[in-house]
This record gives structure tokens, sequence and C-alpha cells, in this order.
């Protein structure tokens, strides 16, 4: 096992994208301990200030500085995603095991159902979703796991039916082990990998969906720091203050670049015919 | 147009009743009822009283679902209150700019994706396919409204070469279309690229090489036909993106389409513009791919007769 990492993190690509998406971890894990002031500090004296050595990333425009607020933010986004996909994961993954296991008219249900999720733009239904439950940090939550939930829910089906029938799947059925053995014990341990390269994918489009909505204003509700709703202020401030762009802007391009990068690679090593992209 | 084709179009009846459905039960979902959020914050009880008999909510589920189809036949989708209009004018005021925003995002795409993925793959490890597959990683690593916002200060406010914002002539149109189109110009480039390797690995490639025909005759009209078809499959996964992109990339510039009234009418509480909106929207996403399916017939004969 350790071997086998080892020789996965020799791939450029994958060394490189797990190092940066761990520095996102660690800041977001970390963050209230590494940020240089309080994230929601006003100072309106020194309001709107490009980078200096007090504020190396600059100030807003009620004095916050920019650094502890972009930090503070890796925080809300990173969590906002990593919980909203395993929502995803929850939602989708009994009913793909179900789907794909006991197929007829159970298929055909549940299949539906997701197929008419699956007919609203992905935004479209974000955009649905939080303006009829409230903006707000849970609504988003929500909003990426109902997103995601209806294509994770079709790939682990897609993968359950190529495993189902396996002749080592066949051999424990011939033993006589009961349908949930050999979900769990069987099918299950064989997917797993491949819908955990998956749901790195889904993690960068989610964070394209979490910051779009952030930019809306429709997502995390201002004090709180969140690289979308940043932007969002830097729209008004783009002529006179374009520090304001640089240092939100970056954050979300290193943390997309860097799950893609490891989704990418990861996939070319477990499925590389895979067209599919979230 | 075969039997194929047909029963494709015929699947488009079972689907659009679908929406409709689930468009009324997401809209009926709401916390708290339609007629509060109507009737705006400042209502009394009465007029919120009145407001639901007037629009029916006080009847059965079933009989509001029976006039919400009724309704749709019709052409009726409500009145936006914001706008004080009927919702299909609003429709039909906002559909043609974007319309024209997302038909210029797929001609970019194309004109764009389609020839750089293929230099990518007659030479693979050229500078050119480095650039290529270089370039497509960055762009599928920045949202669309930010990459928006970095042309907007370069283009608008350091070099003022174009409009920041607004509706009106193709100036207005460049930076919303960059915007869009950059997601999917890499996505499509490498599909692309992927695609024609595949085929230029093929048998009939070398027997039409075998012939003496010139390179490039065996690239376009041998290898390209049958790599489009998962190109065409790739443009049909991200019509969504299309879709939902054009959102918020118009509401970044002001660009009077859908995507920025149906912001404004989320802020507003426009009930049924909202309704209307993502009626139009998903209907869009299934026209869209309406076509894919059906292009699939004529790039691929097979198809057909399956």
């Amino acid at each position: 096992m350790r071997r086998r990492l080892r020789r996965l993190l020799r791939v450029p690509a994958m060394a490189g994208g797990a190092a940066l998406v761990a520095v996102y971890l660690t800041a977001g894990l970390l963050a209230p301990w590494l940020v240089p002031y309080d994230p929601d500090e006003q100072d309106l004296m020194a309001a709107l200030q490009p980078p200096s050595r007090a504020h190396w990333l600059g100030t807003d425009d009620l004095g916050r500085d920019l650094a502890s607020r972009v930090i503070a933010a890796a925080r809300v986004d990173l969590a906002v995603v990593v919980v909203g996909i395993l929502l995803a994961v929850v939602i989708a993954a009994p009913v793909g095991l179900l789907a794909g296991f006991v197929g007829g008219r159970t298929d055909r249900v549940l299949m539906t159902v997701s197929d008419a999720a699956l007919t609203f733009p992905s935004l479209v239904l974000a955009v649905v979703l939080v303006s009829l439950f409230g903006a707000g940090l849970r609504s988003v939550i929500v909003a990426v796991a109902l997103t995601a939930a209806p294509a994770l829910a079709r790939l682990i089906r897609s993968l359950v039916l190529q495993t189902a029938h396996l002749e080592y799947v066949d051999a424990a059925r011939a033993l006589g082990a009961g349908p949930g053995r050999l979900i769990a014990r069987h099918v299950v341990p064989n997917i797993a990998g491949r819908v955990i390269v998956y749901t790195t994918l889904m993690g960068s489009y989610a964070m394209l969906t979490v910051t779009a909505l952030g930019f809306l204003g429709l997502g995390v509700q201002p004090p709180a720091a969140e690289w979308g709703n940043m932007l969002a202020t830097t729209r008004t401030y783009l002529a006179t203050a374009p520090w304001l762009l640089a240092a939100p802007g970056a954050a979300i391009i290193g943390f997309i670049f860097g799950l893609n990068l490891l989704g990418d690679a990861l996939r070319d090593l477990f499925d590389p015919k895979l067209l599919w992209r979230p | 147009m075969g039997p194929f084709a047909l029963r494709r179009l015929l699947l488009l009846l079972p689907q659009a009743l679908g929406i409709a459905t689930l468009i009324f039960v997401l809209f009926r979902l709401v916390p708290g009822d339609p007629a509060t959020i109507v009737a705006g914050p400042g209502a009394t009880q009465p007029q919120i009283e009145a407001l639901r008999r007037e629009l029916g909510l006080d009847r059965p589920l079933w009989a509001q679902y029976a006039r919400f189809l009724g309704d749709l036949t019709r052409g009726d989708l409500g009145t936006s209150l914001s706008l004080r209009q009927p919702v299909t004018q609003v429709l039909a005021a906002r559909l043609a700019p974007s319309a024209a925003l997302m038909a210029a995002s797929l001609l970019l795409t194309v004109a764009l994706a389609v020839p750089a993925g293929v230099a990518a793959a007659v030479r693979p490890h050229s500078t050119t396919a480095q650039v290529v597959m270089g370039v497509s990683v960055l762009a599928l690593s920045i949202p669309n409204f930010l990459l928006g916002m970095i042309l907007m200060h370069y283009l608008s406010v350091r070099w003022r070469l174009l409009p920041a914002a607004g509706t009106g002539g193709l100036a207005f149109l460049v930076m919303p279309t960059l915007a869009i189109a950059a997601r999917l110009v890499a996505l499509v480039s490498r599909t692309t690229r992927a695609s024609v390797m595949e085929v230029l690995g093929e048998d009939f490639v070398r027997t039409a090489r075998a012939k003496g025909l010139a390179p490039r005759v065996v690239l376009y009209r041998h290898a390209l036909r049958p790599a489009l078809v998962p190109i065409i499959t790739m443009i049909g996964l991200q019509a969504g993106y299309l879709l939902g992109g054009s959102i918020v990339v118009e509401t970044l510039f002001a660009y009077q389409g859908l995507g920025q009234a149906m912001i404004t009418a989320v802020s507003l509480r426009d009930y049924f513009l909202v309704q209307g909106i993502t009626l139009l929207y998903v209907v869009g996403f299934l026209l869209v791919n309406l076509v894919v399916d059906l292009s699939y017939a004529a790039f691929d004969p097979r198809i057909r007769y399956a």
C-alpha cells in the first residue's frame, strides 16, 4: 500500500495536485490560527489600501485584512464543498447501488427520478433551490448535494452493473452470500476507488457552483468571508482597487487547479476511457 | 430523418410533461407559502388570503396541478409582479440576447477548439500540443465570472477597448462570450485531441494513407468525421454549463438576458418570473439534447439502424 502510494506520487501532476490540495486543506483547518488579523474586524481608516507590509494582500472596502479573509474563506468554501459532496454521496450511493443491483422496476423508477433532476442545468437548479429555501450556508450545501447527486447516482449504478456479474461476484453468490453481503463485501470495495475519483472531479465543479452562488449574492452571506462573495465586492471597486480581484481570484484558481490536476491524474489511472466530467 | 429521429421527437412529449410536473412540485415545495411570498413583506393577512384565492392556492393540489398544466398549454405563465407584465412577454424580450450569447460562445468554441485539438492530436509531442493542453487545464480552473472580471479589468478599465457592461452591439458581446467559452474551448479541444488520436490509429486511416491520399484529405475526410461523435457528446454534456454560465456572466456584465432577469427576479421575489425563466431554461436544455441526439445520427450512420 505504501509502496503503491509512493509510486502514485511520482506522477508529477498527481504529486503537484495533491500538494496544492493539501495546502488548502491545511489552511482551511488551521485558519483561526493562521490569520494575521481578525478577518471580520473593520478598520475604516485603513479601507481600500493596496498591498503593504502591514497588510500583504491589501484591505477591502471596510478596512478588513484581505489575507486574513482569504484564509478564513478557505475554511468556509472547503467545508461547504466537502460537506456538500459527502451529502451527495449519502444520497446517491443507496440509490445507485439499489438501482444497479436490484434492477427491474426499482431501477426504472429510481433512474426516471434522477434523469428528471438531470434535465435541470445544475446552476439553474442551484439558483432555484437557494431562492426557494433562502440564501445562506445551509441552502448552498443542499444545492451542492442535490445538483451533484443525480449524476453520481447514475455513475454508481453503471459501475455496479459492470461489477455485479463479474465472475468473483457470481462465485460469492453461488456460495450463498445474500444481497447485503454481496454489496457490502464484494461490490462496494471494487467500485469505491472509482467513486472517489469522480467525487474529486465533482469537488472542483462544486467549488465553481459555491463561488458562483456567493458572487450572485445567493450563497454564504456577508460578513462571513467566502471567495465568491468577496468577488462580488470586487466588482464595485474594480476600477480603483484591483488587488480585491487578485487575492480571492488566485485562491479560487489555485484550489480548482490543484483538484483538477489530482482528479485528472487519478482518472487516467483508474478509468482512462472515461469522457465524463461534471 | 429516419425512424430514429421520429422516435426521438416523440420522446419530447413525456419529457415536457415530466418537466412541467417537476417545476410544479419544486415551486410548491417553498417553505412558507407562495401567496405570502407573492404578496410581499408588507401584506396583511386578509390580503394574503385574497391572493391565495385568486391564485387558486386554496384548492386541492391536484386541482392546482390541472390548472397549472392548462395555463401552460395556453401559453400563460402568470404575471411578473415586479415588471407588471405577462411573464411570456418578459421571456420573449430576454430570450434573443441570451440566445445570441450562447450561440456566439458555441461558435467560438467550435472555431477554436476543433483546430487546436486536431493540431494537438497530429503532433502529440509538439510545443503546440503542450500549449493547448496546458492552457486548457488552466482554463478549466477559472470560474467564468472570475475570468469575466479579469477581462473587464484589462479590456475595459485599463485599456478602454470595450464597454464594461450593458447590452447592444457586438462590442457588448465580446467579453461575456469569452468568459463563457473558455471552459468549453478547453474541454472540447481536449476531447478533440483524444478522439482524433484514437481514430488516427484505426485501420481505415492506414488504408487511406496507403492509397496515397494527401495527409490533409485523410485527416479531414476520413479521421475527423468519426471523431466528431465524442466531440458532440462533450458539447451536449456541457449544455447545462452553457445555460447556467449565462446566469452568472450576464449578471456580471449587466447583460439584459434571461440569466440577469432571473437573478433580478430572485432578489425581488418575483415568483412567477423565476418559475417561467426556469421553465424556459429547462426546455432549452431539452432542445439542445435533442439536437445533439439527432446530430449523432447525421455523423455516425450506424445509429440510424439501432
